[in-house]
């Protein structure tokens, strides 16, 4: 088939070729960038913390006696949290537990900048967790250096000391980070602040930070845990269940609470509290409430578009195709066959909504390039590209199709009828 | 005149009916989801104080040297006990205070609950144009005497004492025995911009206030961040004399000479510090005003800006849709223009009755959107944290909006077939028929 009466054809009608073609460009630029976001926020959201999740929960409580120091001694507090320890283990239940500041995904990040030697400037990031010798197994993460810590080592800390653990143990991705010769076990770091060096004893496979979307998303894996228990009115137990047992865990945890100190609080949700006991699953759909709700967004918004952009073309072919009776009629009466006119105007659209999709390529581009300034994007991979320019295309053949069908059942009479 | 373009309009949307029945679905959706990505984006971007944010400052003051920091970072986005009651004590503001958040035990009925609030001082009811139900704020001479008071909201008052004048009674906190002077009326600062610093900006709104000098006495411990430069001496008095960084600071200045004498006052604190050896270091301060404060603490995610970004090109492409599909349109009616035009109608009238036509087809676009903006904010309720949710429903500041916007994206969308329509040829048309 001649391409030259179809660009001729369409020279005079100008303003309609350029509106699909930008329709189409519009589209493939927003629909490749969309699928773009919604696979990153997929791979983000299902990251894996290095924790074994499931059976696992967190109790927030706060001593009743006072979110001030005053109210009660250290001594007392930290005597207090070693009998709720030993009230959680005991139950049937549970199979292990600890207490802690934080937790990964719970959006309660410790943060504190490291550095290698006394005399630099800090320079690594990373979260800190409090932890004990249970912690390993409570929360099921892999050990590959070194050692566990000992029972022996693990004191009370309060909130307001300054921090300079003896011993630590460290993420394998901070580890790399803080030596990159791959000597870090036994080797020394400093937290802020300190010239006390603290030694590094083990180092765990993989354990993602407190905050899911971070200011410093690179140290998403730089975590430590410090061998403390947080010595302060309000702290949180971490707690895994035994199998299967999750919801008879998370009751028999909050009675034996209660059971060991009647006065003390755990958030109920109520008056705007957030819960005080919740499963690692609600953290986790917490945390990426706000990646889910990015994607599913951009799902919707993707879709309307499509549509929109599809019943566009149809309209506008079709009205193109009624324009066009008496021309179709006499090339009909010329001898063109049906298939000749319902190839005509597939290719003419396929014409229009092929140079659409090259200048939608270069919107794309401009718009990703704008994105990663916004969110933590890489530069638009040319899969999406190639799949965004599929699904434009086909679509706007698909659109056109129904409208070129009626054309090509216009009869060779419609060339003499006047209407 | 423009009734009878009316209902020429309204006529004229049933002929062609496929082609109005796209554009008003196209022009009902594009504005559907920008409407909906705008409120949830109004929800987190909007100004919580208007008539005085350009007047309130927030001082950054390094108190530990590039030595403690890494190079790209700034300095610490809270003050030291030390530099924050210098500050207070200078009083260079007309109106400034010191504060932190606390989360003491309330006892109520039932059972204690943790409360979140905040430690200030007397100072923070005015400069935030605080109303009170009872009551009042407490005076400098409490402040100076470390009373034992408390404002407490209109939630808290409800709970404790039925929503009675409670001022003169007496709670329970941490144990300790305070008495109300104040109760708040209705107060919900979206995003908590006083202490972005240190709380999340959309958490649970505040439920008491109490003199800072009380809580310190009281060593309540910050219920929010807390982080040294240095090991701090033992105890809740060491964090007071160690370089810890935990109290958040504001101040008002009403003019740009007040905010420059601030500027300077501000950098000779930090030089005298200097002199007298506590910094060893020049000055490197920073004086955010609210707008750019709300900035710099990324009150607004980002997702949420690329969501509204990504539903106004939705909107475009919905625009270039109607701009086709109204080109169709009136493309079918230029004999009925002809005619008008061979009997002497103006160009002028024929554009205002095409106009009045798109108008109307916006209207109806926009009465859908209407229709779909809501259930996209109900849906958006599901997903989104309750505090947020709340102020993203529908409106009628949105309700207009929606409307409006959806009238003047088809009008703009129609200004092009308009012209095309008031420039087809009369002699042309007629003779074609």
């Amino acid at each position: 088939m001649a391409i030259h009466p179809i660009v001729s054809a369409l020279q005079r009608h100008k303003v309609g070729t350029l509106l699909i073609a930008l329709q189409i460009a519009f589209t493939l630029a927003i629909v490749c960038n969309a699928l773009f976001v919604i696979h990153n926020c997929f791979d983000k959201m299902h990251r894996t913390t290095g924790l074994h999740e499931d059976h696992l929960f967190m109790i927030e409580t706060t001593s009743a006696s006072g979110a001030n120091s005053a109210g009660m001694s250290s001594e007392a507090l930290d005597a207090s949290i070693r009998g709720d320890l030993v009230a959680l283990r005991r139950l049937p239940s549970v199979e292990d537990a600890y207490e802690s500041n934080s937790l990964p995904l719970s959006n309660m990040p410790w943060s504190n900048i490291l550095r290698t030697s006394p005399n630099d400037k800090p320079h690594t990031f990373a979260e800190f967790f409090n932890a004990d010798d249970h912690t390993i197994g409570t929360l099921g993460l892999t050990l590959v250096g070194g050692r566990n810590f000992r029972a022996d080592e693990i004191g009370g800390h309060d909130q307001l000391s300054g921090m300079q653990p003896s011993v630590v143990i460290v993420s394998r991705q901070l580890a790399t980070m803080l030596f990159p010769n791959g000597n870090a076990l036994g080797n020394r770091i400093y937290f802020m602040g300190t010239v006390t060096p603290s030694t590094i004893v083990g180092i765990v496979d993989r354990m993602q930070t407190a905050s899911a979307n971070g200011f410093n998303d690179s140290a998403t894996w730089n975590s430590i845990l410090v061998p403390f228990r947080m010595v302060n009115p309000t702290r949180y137990y971490v707690v895994r269940a035994k199998n299967g047992q999750l919801a008879a865990a998370m009751k028999a945890a909050e009675a034996a609470l209660y059971a060991q100190d009647p006065l003390r609080i755990i958030p109920d949700g109520e008056d705007g509290d957030d819960i005080g006991i919740r499963s690692f699953a609600q953290i986790r759909a917490a945390a990426y409430a706000t990646d889910r709700t990015l994607a599913m967004l951009m799902g919707v918004i993707g879709a309307i578009l499509l549509s929109v952009t599809g019943a566009g073309i149809a309209g506008l072919s079709s009205f193109w195709v009624t324009q066009r009776r008496r021309q179709i009629g006499m090339r009909r009466a010329l001898g063109a066959t049906a298939r000749d006119i319902l190839n005509y105007f597939l290719v003419e659209n396929a014409l229009i909504s092929g140079s659409g999709a090259m200048l939608g390529i270069v919107l794309a581009y401009a718009f990703n390039y704008w994105l990663m300034s916004k969110l933590e994007l890489t530069v638009l991979s040319s899969p999406y590209v190639f799949i965004g320019v599929a699904i434009t295309v086909l679509l706007s053949q698909a659109a056109a199709f129904a409208p070129a069908l009626r054309a090509s059942k216009i009869a060779p009479m419609e060339a003499i009828r006047t209407f | 005149m423009f009734k009878y373009y009316l209902q020429l309009a309204a006529r004229s949307l049933q002929r062609n009916a496929v082609l109005t029945a796209l554009m008003v679905m196209a022009m009902g959706f594009g504005v559907a989801s920008s409407m909906t990505t705008y409120s949830l984006f109004r929800a987190v971007s909007g100004d919580p104080i208007p008539w005085k944010s350009s007047k309130l400052f927030f001082p950054q003051i390094d108190a530990s040297g590039p030595l403690h920091r890494r190079d790209a970072d700034e300095p610490n986005d809270v003050l030291t006990y030390v530099d924050a009651v210098a500050l207070m004590q200078d009083h260079r503001a007309r109106l400034q205070t010191a504060l932190y958040p606390i989360k003491p035990t309330v006892t109520t009925s039932k059972r204690q609950r943790a409360i979140p609030g905040h430690a200030v001082y007397r100072e923070f009811f005015p400069m935030l144009d605080i109303a009170f139900s009872y009551g009042a704020g407490w005076s400098a001479a409490e402040d100076e005497h470390h009373a034992m008071v408390a404002v407490i909201s209109k939630g808290l008052n409800q709970r404790l004492f039925g929503g009675t004048n409670s001022v003169g009674k007496t709670i329970q906190l941490n144990a300790r025995t305070y008495t109300v002077v104040g109760v708040l009326a209705d107060w919900h600062p979206r995003p908590k911009f006083y202490d972005l610093a240190n709380v999340e900006a959309f958490g649970a709104d505040d439920q008491v206030f109490i003199p800072f000098t009380t809580a310190i006495d009281q060593q309540m411990a910050t219920a929010g961040g807390f982080g040294c430069s240095a090991p701090p001496r033992p105890g809740f008095a060491g964090t007071l004399t160690t370089t810890c960084y935990w109290i958040g600071y504001m101040v008002e200045l009403d003019s740009a000479q007040e905010v420059e004498a601030y500027r300077a006052y501000l950098d000779h604190y930090a030089r005298d510090q200097q002199s007298a050896g506590r910094f060893g270091w020049p000055p490197d301060n920073r004086l955010h005003d609210l707008q750019a404060w709300m900035t710099y603490e990324k009150v607004v995610p980002p997702p949420t800006k690329v969501s509204l970004v990504v539903a106004l090109c939705l909107l475009l492409v919905c625009m270039v849709n109607t701009v086709g599909l109204l080109l169709a349109k009136f493309m079918t009616r230029y004999s009925d223009i002809a005619v008008r035009r061979a009997m002497g109608a103006s160009r002028r009238a024929i554009a205002v009755q095409y106009c009045i036509e798109s108008g109307v087809i916006g209207l109806v676009g926009g009465l859908l959107a209407l229709a779909l903006t809501w259930l996209g904010l109900s849906a958006m309720r599901h997903v989104l944290p309750t505090q947020i949710a709340i102020l993203a429903h529908l409106d009628f500041s949105l309700l207009w909006q929606t409307l409006c916007l959806a009238i003047t994206a088809t009008v703009i969308a129609g200004l092009y077939p308009v012209w095309r329509a008031t420039h087809a040829s009369p002699f042309l048309q007629l003779k074609e028929d």
